[in-house]
């Protein structure tokens, strides 16, 4: 198809007359990308290429084109395709076909073009580079590395970083992001007073404790337990009990406090069973691809549901370790990505040929346990499914063996044909230009609340631009130049003057910096569903705080119970103070979850999830004010402050309780208002024995005024939030 | 960068999105500004014809074959097998097909109304209100496993982790009510295959999740206070509660300190909203009666029972169902799991079907009586049909249930911008599949999206890479403009 491409030229000339900024350099990755996304991927991308038209890379797209005129040239946009079918006249070829471009739109493209067409690799496919870390005005500033790349984005913006937060609020921070626990007011104490002596030397100092804490490996375990879709049940209709499925949540909880290096930590989940000699834990690792859903429901084809599991597996190492949406190329190549529905179908042998199976656990009790693992590798064949139909194999395309996404390093197989360890190590290859990037991008967000990257489970080209792409770049590299340590990674952060900010929004950059996202700030963070029981529980010193073993059973209204399918289950309430244990440890049934855990965002479990939402409604205001645990937990904070002996007054147990709580003292106008709150509850419950009965057991009014008043504190936003 | 004004709106709307159980919603996001996410949302394409939805959920696949659909050449063929090169393709969850025969209805069929519309002797309530009904024969879905099946169709494909339609709904429009969630769910009798998958919010914040009413005197968790908490301590606490969140506030700036204060207010409220919705007190004994809230389940129950009291439980749902209509919530899903007869069919679908059909009859006419009607669009179905052929799993007696069947089944709808009296596709002779106008079940979503004015392709949020929406992403669906006023 020729064009008349001198038609179009005064339409150009009055744009290039409009265009805004031409001087302004074009960066492809941020201006023109997204507009092929929006405008051209849907008929010249990887699902549809019409005209044999494929925008998704560079290559693709200079390969491509029916009409064989030249799809860009470097200068001149009036010799382009790209730019002449964009402004075209003749309404029949201009595209997109029905709505053409807005003006600016086009003037980005033209000026693209203009200067020079330059279309790098996407940014997160790129090899890691050792940044240096760039210069900086306020030299006295920087801790580490990492304040160096933030403090150069905010100086460039004519910004100035926060002050630090006060001691109490960083130990606060500290414990809550590597423990999810706060600190106790001796830890508080003891803290501020070394604080006076060397603010660096105690900071470490609780870094260390922190880090060494076995609640570290709860925190940061429950994070890759998002990813797994970890549960306790099979999910679906019958949704059966998974009663050993805990014995691989203590496997990552250990392994995370071990800090064992994430590659080992991957090769071991993936392919822990295809390790020489093999052991227990090593077999048992391989549990992450048993924690899909399975559908027992009658009537359900085994091999269907197989499959199912099979793309499960594939869909989410895919997303954990990589960023990638390899999900949306098993029906055809990825519409936005150089992803292709061989790709998909080459990862997808890997898990194919894996059996599942069952191994026996050794448990501390000298028993043993099974635990459903991956095994071996069968002989199952894998083809191409039409439509991603499994019942619809696409035989006359030939066997598709196992192997890597060609986008990306070559995976390298000794024995000929790959195996899932082969896999396993391409994936924790350094090789790999996105695990370590993908990782510390994830480490990152739990520590800030978002990531460098704002889509941590996207890294391709629909997903965000890192805000800091150096700085990703150089934590991934530390990331492996330390052998792969989170806990290091984790350290590296926490020591950084960046880290340590207060959290308080600062008014004057809400209209340069509104979201934060040069960090001139900390970010104050809604703790988890797990972490929001742990906190009642732990201040008020019920907390039963045993590390691991089997899941527990908290008390949970009766129909929520009732509702999973078919009544196949019973929550029977655990005993004792077994019903303390921390949130992480509860049962989780697929399809009757714990209202209080959901109520909080906690993930269904049912898909991988990097990053949790935060919601703020008054479902969750009526749990923690109303529940029974949060009850019970009010109850013990009563009475841990009001039979307290060293307490002699009430000044002095607000001030216990705020820092208890709150971890720090109370200022005056706030004491003002507690103390006046426990007054007119004091005289309430004077006049009210009954109520005062029914509150705290016995006729103590004073009981039930604490009991009334620490309710309140602990249901303050700033209880709920790491500072 | 922003401007000033522009950070107040933007902070304001990430208020009201994320304290979006009785305000906020995409709507009302977009009238204060734009956002990434939001902008291309522009709602309301079209003038709404529905501001509200009631879903009643018939869960585990009411048999059309036996309540709608017709079909005297299926009595004549009774016992007769099918053509084998028709079931050669067809895949079924228990029923054998190398000797299914196919297996008539044991039920008598009426026309009623100015339509004509077919209804069993089952129905005889609905089939009353049939110039009010709008009735789908022709809808088919791609699943033919319960739960599969009921992801399909409450959140528009068969995989988790996404938002149900109530939460889309609730998304982009928001609440009418300031002390109520926006997205309720009523369940009665036993819990259904999917449970809670079935009104979670999936990818989008948990304030647009469905919020479950109970029975019994406290309607939302954890309504009531503790015990010895009187509502004048409760309320001074709050008082204290509202300064001292202040004082962080004022010091630390946070907007979500703001949301926080809000949230615990309208948790205050609905308090004493909640339990004045679920007070049948004030309701008139005819009122009562017609929905039948009193009722006894009969004896003969099979496994539509689920405990001692299903009938009422139903009743009572859909007398609330018209409370929460009227107070402005959005979306109400009445949730029944019991329809999946494989086998007793003709004893379970008269306990299910007497459940359904007087109470279900009662709230159209309260609504219409009420003016409610035009304005609230009132759906009934279930996640798909059942099979012509009788079920002859090994080991059960044959021919007295039948099996999944996704090729064809019936939905009806009422009220909110829809054709009264009016019914829409047929199936073939035997009930096998549509004979004419087919509805998918993303047709469905299109169309009930439409009526609520939204276009089904530009309600959308991004997650996992792609700009997902309620129908499928992979399908062209399209709105039933035949189906509206």
């Amino acid at each position: 198809m020729k064009l008349a491409s001198k038609s179009c030229l005064p339409f150009t000339l009055i744009l290039s007359a409009t265009a805004p900024g031409l001087a302004e350099p074009i960066d492809f990755n941020r201006d023109i990308q997204p507009l092929l996304n929006k405008h051209c991927a849907e008929c010249h991308g990887g699902v549809k290429q019409r005209g044999d038209l494929n925008l998704t890379s560079r290559a693709l797209a200079q390969a491509g084109g029916k009409s064989g005129e030249p799809l860009l040239v470097s200068g001149r946009p009036e010799e382009s395709e790209l730019f002449l079918r964009l402004t075209h006249d003749d309404v029949d070829l201009r595209m997109p076909p029905k709505t053409p471009l807005k003006e600016r739109e086009i003037s980005l493209i033209q000026n693209w073009i203009r200067q020079g067409a330059s279309w790098p690799e996407h940014w997160a496919y790129l090899p890691l580079k050792k940044a240096s870390p760039p210069k900086v005005l306020k030299q006295d500033w920087p801790a580490n590395e990492i304040d160096h790349f933030i403090l150069h984005r905010i100086e460039k913006e004519g910004l100035k970083p926060s002050p630090p937060a006060m001691p109490g609020s960083l130990l606060r921070r500290l414990s809550l992001d590597l423990t999810g626990l706060p600190p106790t007011v001796e830890e508080l104490q003891s803290f501020q007073s070394a604080w006076q002596t060397d603010p660096e030397v105690s900071l470490e100092a609780a870094v260390d404790r922190l880090l060494a804490s076995p609640h570290f490996g709860e925190r940061w375990g429950r994070h890759w337990l998002d990813q797994a879709r970890y549960a306790d049940s099979d999910g679906y209709e019958k949704d059966n009990p998974r009663p050993n499925a805990w014995l691989w949540r203590d496997w990552v909880i250990r392994s995370i406090n071990d800090d064992m290096p994430f590659d080992q930590f991957t090769i071991e989940q993936l392919a822990g069973d295809l390790l020489q000699d093999a052991d227990s834990s090593q077999n048992l690792a391989t549990a992450f691809h048993r924690q899909t859903l399975r559908n027992t429901e009658g009537g359900t084809d085994p091999e269907e549901d197989r499959v199912k599991r099979v793309i499960d597996r594939v869909a989410t190492t895919t997303r954990t370790w990589l960023g990638l949406t390899l999900e949306c190329a098993q029906c055809h190549d990825h519409p936005y990505d150089p992803l292709t529905q061989l790709d998909f179908y080459r990862l997808y042998a890997f898990f194919n040929e894996a059996d599942e199976g069952e191994v026996q656990i050794p448990v501390d009790t000298g028993k043993t346990l099974k635990a459903a693992v991956m095994k071996g590798h069968g002989k199952r064949k894998t083809y191409l499914f039409h439509r991603g139909d499994f019942l619809q194999p696409e035989k006359d395309k030939g066997v598709i063996h196992p192997g890597g996404i060609s986008s990306l390093h070559p995976l390298h197989s000794p024995a000929g044909n790959p195996s899932r360890m082969d896999l396993a190590k391409w994936i924790s290859s350094r090789e790999n230009p996105l695990i370590a990037r993908v990782t510390t991008n994830t480490i990152w967000l739990h520590l800030f609340g978002s990531g460098l990257v704002l889509s941590p489970e996207n890294f391709g080209s629909q997903g965000q631009r890192p805000t800091h792409p150096e700085l990703l770049s150089w934590l991934a590299d530390f990331f492996i130049e330390s052998g792969w340590s989170r806990k290091e990674v984790i350290r590296k952060i926490v020591t950084s003057q960046t880290y340590r900010q207060s959290s308080r929004h600062r008014l004057e950059y809400t209209s340069h910096d509104p979201e934060n996202r040069l960090l001139h700030r900390q970010n104050r963070k809604r703790v988890e569903a797990e972490i929001i029981r742990d906190l009642h529980l732990s201040v008020a010193g019920l907390l039963n705080a045993e590390t691991g073993g089997e899941s527990h059973f908290p008390p949970i209204p009766e129909d929520v119970a009732a509702q999973s399918f078919a009544n196949n289950f019973k929550w029977n309430v655990s005993k004792g103070d077994n019903r303390y244990r921390r949130g992480m440890y509860t049962f989780f049934k697929r399809t009757a979850p714990a209202p209080n855990l959901m109520t909080f965002d906690c993930p269904d479990s049912n898909t991988s999830v990097t990053q949790r939402n935060v919601s703020n409604t008054p479902l969750m205001a009526l749990a923690t004010l109303q529940n029974i645990v949060f009850h019970e937990a009010s109850q013990a904070l009563a009475r841990r402050i009001e039979e307290n002996p060293a307490l002699t007054n009430n000044q002095q147990r607000v001030a216990y309780l705020f820092q208890l709580a709150l971890s720090r003292l109370p200022e005056k106008n706030e004491l003002h208002i507690v103390l006046g709150l426990l007054k007119e509850n004091h005289s309430h419950y004077l006049d009210h024995p009954d109520q005062t009965r029914e509150l705290c057991g016995e006729n103590n009014p004073s009981l039930a005024a604490w009991t009334a008043t620490v309710r309140i504190i602990t249901n303050l936003d700033e209880f709920i939030t790491c500072p | 960068m922003i401007s000033p004004e522009e950070f107040y709106l933007r902070t304001r709307r990430d208020f009201l999105a994320t304290s979006a159980s009785g305000l906020g919603g995409v709507a009302l996001a977009h009238m204060l500004g734009s956002d990434a996410n939001a902008a291309e949302n522009a709602l309301t394409h079209f003038a709404p014809r529905a501001k509200r939805c009631i879903f009643l959920f018939m869960a585990g696949a009411p048999s059309q074959l036996d309540l709608f659909d017709y079909k005297p050449k299926l009595n004549e063929l009774d016992g007769k097998k099918m053509d084998p090169s028709i079931l050669e393709k067809m895949r079924f969850a228990f029923l054998k097909k190398e000797s299914a025969t196919l297996m008539g209805s044991k039920r008598t069929f009426h026309k009623h109304g100015q339509a004509g519309m077919w209804f069993s002797d089952l129905l005889p309530h609905l089939a009353s209100c049939a110039d009010d009904l709008c009735m789908i024969k022709s809808m088919h879905t791609t699943q033919f496993n319960h739960h599969p099946g009921q992801l399909m169709m409450q959140c528009g494909e068969p995989h988790f982790g996404l938002p149900s339609i109530g939460s889309w709904l609730t998304y982009g429009l928001g609440s009418e009510n300031e002390n109520l969630p926006g997205y309720v769910v009523l369940l009665a009798g036993r819990g259904s295959s999917g449970g809670a998958t079935l009104y979670q919010s999936g990818f989008l914040p948990s304030s647009f999740a469905g919020v479950r009413f109970r029975n019994g005197d406290e309607p939302v968790l954890n309504l009531r206070n503790p015990k010895g908490i009187s509502p004048g301590v409760q309320r001074r606490g709050l008082d204290a509660l509202r300064k001292l969140n202040g004082i962080a506030h004022e010091s630390i700036r946070d907007p979500e300190i703001e949301s926080r204060i809000a949230a615990y207010e309208l948790a205050f409220r609905m308090q004493t909203a909640a339990p004045e919705l679920a007070d049948l007190s004030g309701e008139s004994e005819k009122t009562l009666e017609a929905y039948g809230v009193d009722r006894v389940d009969p004896a003969t129950g099979g496994r539509g029972k689920g405990g001692s009291r299903t009938w009422s439980t139903f009743s009572r749902n859909c007398l609330l169902a018209r409370r929460l209509a009227e107070r402005g919530v959005r979306f109400v899903n009445l949730i029944h799991a019991s329809w999946d007869q494989h086998s007793n069919l003709d004893k379970e679908l008269e306990f299910n079907a007497g459940m359904s059909d007087q109470p279900v009859a009662a709230l159209i006419a309260d609504l219409k009586e009420r003016g409610l009607l035009d304005e609230t669009l009132v759906v009934w179905g279930g996640e798909f049909g059942r099979t012509p052929l009788g079920e002859n799993r090994p080991g059960r007696k044959p021919n007295t249930g039948r099996d999944h069947h996704p090729n064809a089944f019936t939905m009806f709808m009422a009220g909110g911008g829809v054709k009264p009296g009016f019914h829409y596709g047929e199936t073939d002779d035997i009930g096998w599949e549509p004979a004419s106008n087919p509805v998918h079940v993303n047709d469905f979503h299109a169309t009930l999206l439409h009526l609520f004015g939204i276009d089904h392709l530009k309600l959308t949020h991004r997650h996992g890479g792609a700009d997902k929406r309620l129908t499928s992403l992979t399908r062209e669906s399209k709105v039933i403009h035949d189906l509206l006023t």
